[in-house]
């Protein structure tokens, strides 16, 4: 149970007041559970509530209704347990690199000696590749380093789960490569839970362990969840070889350009506990038999309270 | 090129300022119509009716009085004769009591105000009223609640000095980025941890420019003040000499209290370079 739903999201919905009293809903009756040391990517439109989601795991914002439990514990707020990586990287000017790592460090082991704390940060700003830029003040640091300097941070308190709003998105993209290669090597190394919102198809492909495909706002839902067929150990230079890797990059960009918008359509018998689990590009047994799948079709989902697909062979 | 171009600058400087004192020596110039008279009587009339020459002291005299106060800028011959050093010591005391008085009160009550909308709103029209009058006006409401004329000073510096500064401490805190209290939030980080670690540095700029327009305020009305309260101080020197009819000491008080209220403003202006960060 709890490897399965290291991380749930029951039932959450967000609503917005709008002029002369009224509210829109963001999103209504989310369902989803993501295992622990996995990496899940979160694709959809602009304004569909990617960012919304991520600000309730983060505990930055609350939902109107429903919960979030993480390691079975109900989220009340902004944790330790959860360390946040900005798109803008969010770093305070007036610190260092060093001070930066080191005053998260200093937030999460609030008795430990100066020494300790800076030696732990040094760790890590060597982890992203930084060392010996240490003593520089973020206004000197090119793009793809100040990310970098947030993911340091965002690392050294040890967080049980990473949460990434689009943190790539700004970066150049020989810089944005780098530091794919860079986040996908940390996250195997240390098995860190990862869920990270992206608007780059071919990024979530290379990163995550699974794809959620999120429809347009308002009231969007989680239509699909897409297991990434493609090999554990894909490298960035050429995953895109990969056989099933064009059956799943058409699969979602099919997602975005047409089935986001009118997914209403299909959901008559759209159950939201149970979001559909598909591997997109895997052959099926009724390819076989002469028939021939418009498109890739769901796996039926295990009956269970939430779904969550069994290991496939 | 950069230093060719401050070179010509202060050429410039310079040439401006000969031609100034030029223009100034050449306005004195006796000039006036000289009148036969009583030589008992030309001696009440003074130097302007007897000779045709200007009341008006020229440059050198000024410069041998500024001379003159700058070897002996300490002296002290009775309460109405005292050195320029002294004076200016007695103003700057009073500034600085008042304005770390003001900075005191406006920095806690602007972070206040910056933190809490609803003590924004509340306060707002206290602020509105209060900031614009001129802060000679609460002198004889001073002199009458505190009946001391030198505090009385005190307090209308830091009644001058408060408002910049609170209004400066407030919008700074209240336009602190959004995503530097995320971090903080997300770090767990106590309510006066984030106060001295997140707010305070982001919005120490704003904090020092709005300390730096109140020293500039203080100092102007500092004159004023002592003008009225008299006994001592660079204000009262400038009143005492024009009863004196010293012009040559009131030029030189003017200059003087225009250098200080420079390297006040320059000292303030450091501090905020200090505390300024590049985004």
């Amino acid at each position: 149970m709890s490897a399965d739903h290291f991380i749930s999201i029951e039932g959450i919905t967000r609503r917005f007041p709008v002029g002369d009293g009224g509210e829109t809903t963001v999103f209504e009756d989310l369902w989803l559970a993501m295992r622990r040391g996995e990496f899940t990517c979160i694709i959809g439109h602009s304004g569909c509530g990617k960012t919304t989601v991520l600000n309730i795991l983060a505990g930055l914002d609350q939902p109107s209704a429903g919960t979030v439990i993480v390691d079975n514990q109900e989220i009340a707020g902004p944790s330790l347990d959860r360390a946040v990586i900005f798109q803008s990287h969010a770093l305070l000017p007036w610190r260092s690199v060093l001070g930066n790592v080191a005053y998260a460090v200093a937030s999460k082991w609030r008795r430990w000696p100066r020494a300790e704390i800076e030696a732990h940060a040094r760790k890590f700003i060597d982890l992203v590749g930084l060392a010996g830029a240490e003593a520089k003040r973020p206004a000197e640091l090119s793009g793809g380093m100040k990310q970098r300097v947030g993911i340091a941070r965002a690392l050294a308190i040890e967080p049980k789960i990473m949460l990434m709003d689009e943190p790539f998105s700004a970066l150049d993209a020989l810089t944005r490569g780098t530091l794919q290669d860079e986040v996908r090597r940390i996250c195997l190394e240390t098995g860190q839970t990862v869920f990270m919102i992206t608007h780059d198809v071919d990024e979530a492909i290379y990163l995550a362990d699974r794809i959620i495909l999120m429809t347009n706002g308002p009231n969007a839902v989680f239509a699909e969840i897409v297991d990434n067929p493609l090999p554990k150990d894909r490298s960035r230079t050429d995953f895109h070889r990969h056989a099933l890797y064009y059956g799943v990059r058409n699969h979602i960009i099919d997602f975005l350009v047409t089935r986001s918008r009118g997914f209403a359509a299909e959901a008559d018998a759209f159950d939201r506990r149970r979001v559909p689990i598909v591997r997109p590009g895997v052959p099926e047994p009724m390819i076989a038999s002469g028939r021939k799948p418009a498109r890739a079709r769901p796996v039926t989902p295990p009956r269970s309270d939430l779904h969550v697909e069994g290991e496939t062979p | 090129m950069t230093n060719s171009f401050a070179l010509r600058a202060a050429l410039v400087s310079v040439l401006l300022f000969l031609a100034f004192i030029l223009a100034w020596q050449l306005a004195i110039r006796a000039s006036g119509p000289v009148q036969q008279m009583d030589p008992e009587y030309a001696k009440l009339m003074g130097a302007s009716a007897t000779q045709g020459k200007s009341a008006m002291p020229g440059p050198l005299e000024v410069g041998a009085k500024i001379w003159d106060h700058l070897r002996d800028p300490f002296y002290d011959r009775g309460s109405n004769d005292k050195g320029l050093g002294i004076q200016l010591a007695y103003s700057i005391a009073r500034v600085m009591a008042g304005y770390l008085l003001a900075v005191a009160v406006a920095i806690p009550i602007g972070f206040l105000i910056g933190m809490s909308p609803l003590m924004s709103r509340a306060l707002d029209p206290f602020i509105q009223v209060l900031k614009p009058i001129s802060p000679l006006a609460w002198m004889p409401l001073a002199l009458y609640t505190i009946k001391d004329s030198a505090l009385s000073a005190v307090f209308v510096i830091f009644i001058c000095s408060l408002w910049p500064m609170l209004i400066n401490t407030a919008f700074g805190v209240a336009s602190i980025r959004g995503e530097w209290l995320n971090v903080a939030r997300t770090l767990e980080v106590g309510v006066f941890r984030r106060a001295f670690t997140i707010v305070l540095p982001a919005a120490a700029p704003t904090i020092l420019t709005g300390m730096r327009i109140s020293i500039g305020i203080a100092w102007l009305v500092i004159v004023a003040a002592e003008m009225l309260v008299g006994g001592t101080g660079i204000g009262y020197f400038v009143w005492n000499e024009w009863n004196n009819l010293s012009i040559t000491n009131v030029i030189t008080a003017i200059l003087v209290i225009g250098v200080v209220g420079m390297a006040l403003d320059q000292v303030l202006a450091r501090l905020t370079r200090l505390v300024t960060f590049p985004e």
